[in-house]
């Protein structure tokens, strides 16, 4: 194994191990975890597995092999932010709705108070 | 149909300096009237005018934007029943002496919701010429669209039946920048629309939110909304999401 190979290895388990202590710290739900631990998981046996690595840069026509580790990492990205932007939507959306019903509460209230 | 309940609904962000005047004028030019004014997170007095004016004032306790304040009053409006909303803003833009032809419209028309246009007859309104562009294209969508003229596609001068209100207390409705994509999803759904002239003032004090960097956004996000708009399945009025 090269020094990448390495570096690699290291970061997989240094991701892998800081994303269970956010789970644990009830810092991170498990629901957001789940993608990052798939993705630790990857580059870890990617990172180990020479063969798997030099198949699947065959197999995308890549031209060398830390530049295929980059191109998964890269589409992960892509994916975790789309999916992200869409749950932010929805926060959104729910933020504004209770807002807006807590807000009519809220008067409502108020007035009820002055009567 | 004179004992209808109406309700003029005002939505203010940062208005303490023009709101005082606006709900004098609503009160001098459409007599006893119920007036409600949503006030959007604002960090000035906004709130404590319209209290002083002794309407009811719903406050967010954030900014939301615009259209999150108007739904804020179609929620409110619909809960209380009423049977036409009037929508003005509290920058002094709108011409309050046009309240009574709003109501008279929806009273006396097939109509569903009125809106007033600047450009309907000539008032001396001026016009930038960015904003000029942007009406044109917009209007043009709009008229193509709904089989209709329309002249002030960002007019947010405008009368709503209370079946339009309960329509937009529901999800579809466009938060950020209700203009040509909610006349068209209007259209879309089977209500009636018809543009009546206003006078309108230059809101002198107010940022519009079609200027500065703003209106790259709101270009991308009406284009964007038409489009998909026009490509959902047709809504229907009384929708149930």
């Amino acid at each position: 194994m090269g020094r990448l190979g390495i570096i690699t290895v290291c970061l997989s388990v240094i991701l892998f191990a800081y994303v269970f202590e956010l789970v644990r710290r009830r810092h991170l739900n498990e629901e957001y975890s789940f993608g990052w631990m798939v993705a630790a998981v990857f580059i870890f046996f990617l990172s180990l597995w020479r063969d798997l690595l030099e198949k699947i840069t065959y197999m995308i026509g890549g031209t060398n092999y830390p530049s295929t580790i980059f191109f998964f990492g890269f589409i992960f990205l892509i994916i975790i932010n789309l999916h992200f932007s869409i749950r932010i939507s929805a926060l959104t959306k729910q933020v504004r709705r209770l807002t807006q019903k807590l807000s009519i509460l809220v008067s409502d209230l108020e007035e009820k108070e002055k009567e | 149909m004179e004992n209808e309940k109406i309700l003029v609904l005002i939505p203010a962000y940062n208005e303490e300096l023009s709101l005082g005047k606006v709900l004098g004028d609503i009160k001098k030019n459409a007599g006893d009237i119920d007036i409600l004014v949503v006030n959007d997170g604002s960090i000035d007095q906004t709130e404590e005018v319209a209290k002083k004016a002794g309407v009811k004032v719903i406050s967010h306790p954030f900014n939301l934007g615009y259209g999150a304040a108007l739904q804020t009053g179609y929620i409110y409006s619909h809960q209380k029943n009423y049977d036409i909303i009037v929508q003005i803003d509290a920058d002094g833009q709108h011409d309050t002496i046009h309240i009574k032809d709003f109501i008279h419209t929806l009273r006396n028309e097939d109509v569903d919701v009125a809106i007033g246009s600047r450009y309907l007859k000539n008032n001396g309104y001026k016009t930038p010429v960015m904003r000029k562009i942007g009406m044109m294209i917009f209007g043009n969508i709009a008229s193509f669209i709904t089989g209709q003229k329309i002249t002030d596609p960002t007019s947010g001068f405008q009368a709503l039946k209370k079946n339009v209100v309960h329509f937009f207390t529901q999800d579809l409705y466009p938060p950020d920048y209700p203009d040509t994509d909610m006349l068209i999803l209007l259209h879309l759904a089977g209500f009636r629309l018809k543009e009546i002239p206003v006078k309108m003032y230059a809101a002198h004090m107010k940022k519009s939110m079609h200027r500065g960097h703003k209106i790259i956004y709101y270009i991308f996000k009406m284009f964007l909304s038409i489009v998909v708009t026009l490509m959902r399945k047709n809504p229907s009025k009384d929708n149930k999401e």
